[in-house]
């Protein structure tokens, strides 16, 4: 640690998201030309995790001021440094602008991507430096671990948790405190607690971004639990395809053996924790919690039936507890905070707040934590900034590939996990990838049960068989060869899916499908008894194209465009498609100069 | 850790590197840094003012701005305590700059002879 004090902070981005839109190489150009104008001793450099608004990546924030920069290229290092750094003149081309009202927005808080948000799990993230464990101490850290095991007894934690009314982050929703009362009430000479990181949804990336921007949260959190639960042994279970998530951890989990956080009688209070990471090879089915104890235990992966509950008999048959990483991260807030300041945020059944990860057909790609029973409507257009294009909101699929799809007359849905649940989605782990009318409801449901299905384990029959048969019904439709009673036919076999399959995977991966019937019901129609995709994305049913022949200028341009030579010249006057050779690729459509090409 | 005490002794510690991204209000020291300052000496005035305000471990922000158009009295620097006016020192000497850290910053009272011009928020 150097005492100095430095008068400038310049923090980077070099979350997952940001390093891969080339936030690596800047860093390093920074501290070179900061060198270069001998401000080494003035300002310092900071590597910090995910700040959410990733679709404006590589971030760069400057303290005092606090300005914002966003989409920072290697070639604008050297100008920041000379004009802001040394001069002190903000550059404006690098604000972040409003998009609709193309002003350039200085601060932080004044983008309305982060004015309408409350961060609890993501307080940190962004603003320290995750490696760094003397940031997250500044930040407050570290002290509910130190008020929990020098002034509460274990009963009183659990009360604090039951109180606060946090319900499980990882998807189920179910109320924490009392999954640890269960496996406090087991006795047991040896008792573990596992934090499930294998965040395994598309599109999902709020574990990965709380573990790389803010480790020693997960930590504490951790160390919390244990001590409510008596455990002195805990697991990680991470994905072996987080390498930079795994890394920092690592990191942080040396630093707090390092500084005493872990190991034996922290804080002084006799308690002894230990914290092991197991990296796991990626398996969808892993992510459910009887599949990835027995990974840990270094068996195949695959779920067994409960009872007996992971709290009775858990890792290696010990009472066990195992916790999402959000779920986690909200700990030390409760503790430090009080039950009553968490749960005065939310509804009544669900408190707190909630991270989501925003993807699809969205503007303002990213991560995001908002108070529950925010609406739907209010996280894709408020917060998200709305659709990119023009196009008109289709649907939003919540809950990633176990989530269902929730229709535009929903938007005004407050969400909670009950809510959710109402309409036929549920809360899952917080992905929402939103789809716009070129989006084909079927392709969906066929594109989440294709991922379901071959991440099905084959353990059960349901799962393994009625998957497999559901797609195939599902690409037959998509195909043009759907028959009559096809939709009939889903409904049957989603909900007996849904009843009789031994776990979480095979008990939800038909509801994308049913949802999906639900609202959309005519599309499905339309594909079976029209042979007709109306979002024209199915390529054996998009209708073919053709050729206005009033607008026609007879230019050519589209012949030359077409990959499959479908498009001739008549009498050298009009060009015309032959609707046998088209594939209904578009590609006509966006060659044509005066917009006589139309879908039929 | 053997202690809560131990853990908020070494968070004081550590606070002190984090509160240049501090939110609260704090006096603003604003050097002026464009190629006029930089060549009369702005560069000294920077290195004393950070010099000083670490060895009195004051919470101010300092930072920095480029040529505001009175290139004959550089080195400037101005002052600006929250809810107070913005006083700008001109033709200063890193002795002037421990004065004013002294007086205006940690005792709110304006160093009369070294002050060129107030401006009102």
């Amino acid at each position: 640690m150097k005492d100095a004090v430095y008068r400038s902070h310049v923090l980077v981005c070099t979350g997952t998201g940001c390093s891969s839109a080339g936030a690596d190489s800047l860093q390093v150009e920074l501290e070179d030309q900061i060198a270069q104008h001998d401000l080494t001793d003035e300002i310092k450099v900071i590597e910090t995790g995910c700040h959410g608004f990733c679709e404006k990546g590589p971030i760069v924030v400057v303290y005092p001021e606090g300005v914002f920069y966003c989409e920072v290229g290697k070639k604008d290092i050297a100008e920041l440094v000379e004009e802001h750094l040394l001069k002190g003149r903000v550059l404006e081309d690098l604000l972040y602008r409003e998009p609709v009202t193309e002003e350039q927005i200085p601060s932080y808080h004044d983008i309305d991507f982060y004015k309408k948000q409350q961060r609890i799990v993501l307080a940190n993230c962004g603003k320290i430096d995750p490696e760094n464990i003397d940031e997250y101490i500044a930040n407050n850290g570290y002290e509910a671990a130190g008020i929990a095991l020098t002034k509460m007894d274990p009963g009183e934690v659990i009360s604090e948790v039951k109180n606060s009314g946090l319900r499980g982050r990882g998807g189920g929703g179910f109320p924490t405190g009392n999954k640890w009362e269960f496996a406090y009430n087991t006795k047991s000479d040896k008792k573990y607690i596992v934090c499930n990181a294998d965040e395994g949804d598309p599109g999902a990336f709020m574990d990965r971004s709380i573990l790389e921007g803010d480790p020693h949260r997960i930590i504490e959190g951790m160390l919390i639990g244990a001590y409510a639960i008596g455990a002195d042994e805990g697991y990680i279970y991470i994905r072996a395809e987080y390498p930079l998530a795994i890394k920092r951890l690592e990191k942080a989990l040396s630093q707090a053996r390092e500084y005493g956080f872990l190991g034996s009688d922290i804080f002084g209070s006799g308690f002894d924790f230990e914290l092991h990471i197991k990296k796991g090879a990626g398996a969808f089915v892993c992510g459910e919690e009887t599949a990835l104890m027995a990974s840990i235990e270094g068996k195949r992966g695959m779920p067994s039936p409960r009872p007996p509950y992971p709290a009775q008999k858990g890792l290696w048959d010990k009472p066990t507890n195992i916790n999402n990483v959000e779920t986690f991260a909200n700990i030390p807030y409760i503790i430090y905070k009080g039950a009553e300041s968490f749960n005065s945020i939310g509804t009544e059944n669900s408190t707190g707040t909630k991270v989501f990860a925003l993807t699809g057909k969205i503007k303002n790609t990213g991560l995001l934590e908002v108070p529950m029973g925010t609406t739907l409507r209010e996280v894709i257009f408020d917060i998200g900034g709305g659709l990119t294009g023009d196009n008109e909101f289709k649907a939003v699929q919540t809950g990633g590939p176990s989530g269902g799809c929730i229709p535009a007359g929903y938007l005004d849905l407050e969400i909670d996990y009950d809510s959710l649940l109402e309409v036929g989605s549920m809360m899952g782990s917080g992905g929402m990838v939103v789809m716009d009318e070129d989006t084909c409801m079927v392709d969906v449901a066929r594109f989440f049960l294709d991922f379901t299905q071959s991440e099905s384990c084959g353990k059960c029959t349901p799962c393994r068989e009625g998957t497999k048969r559901m797609l195939e019904v599902l690409e037959r439709i998509c195909g043009g060869k759907g028959a009559s009673g096809d939709i009939e036919l889903l409904e049957e076999l989603g909900n007996h899916i849904k009843d009789t399959s031994l776990c979480g995977l095979g008990q939800s991966a038909p509801n994308p499908i049913l949802s999906t019937i639900n609202y959309f019901r005519e599309e499905y129609e339309a594909h079976i008894e029209d042979k007709y995709c109306p979002a024209g994305v199915c390529p054996e049913l998009a209708g073919a194209y053709m050729i206005d022949e009033e607008g026609c200028v007879a230019c050519g341009q589209c012949a030359r465009a077409c990959p499959v030579d479908a498009v001739s010249v008549q009498d050298n006057e009009i060009y015309v498609i032959d609707e046998d050779l088209c594939i209904s690729c578009g590609a006509c459509e966006e060659a044509c100069p005066v917009d006589a090409v139309t879908q039929g | 850790m053997k202690s809560l005490e131990e853990l908020k002794e070494l968070r004081e510690q550590v606070q002190k590197d984090m509160k240049t991204r501090s939110e609260k209000k704090m006096p603003e020291i604003i050097i002026g840094m464009g190629t006029c300052g930089i060549s009369a000496g702005a560069r000294e005035i920077m290195k004393t003012v950070i010099e000083e305000t670490e060895k009195r471990s004051l919470d101010v922000k300092i930072s920095q701005t480029g040529c505001i158009g009175m290139c004959e009295k550089e080195p400037l620097m101005d002052v600006k305590l929250p809810g107070k006016e913005r006083v700008t020192y001109g033709e200063l000497k890193a002795n002037d700059v421990k004065k004013i850290i002294a007086k205006h910053v940690i005792n709110g009272t304006v160093v009369d002879e070294l002050a060129i011009a107030r401006l009102e928020e």
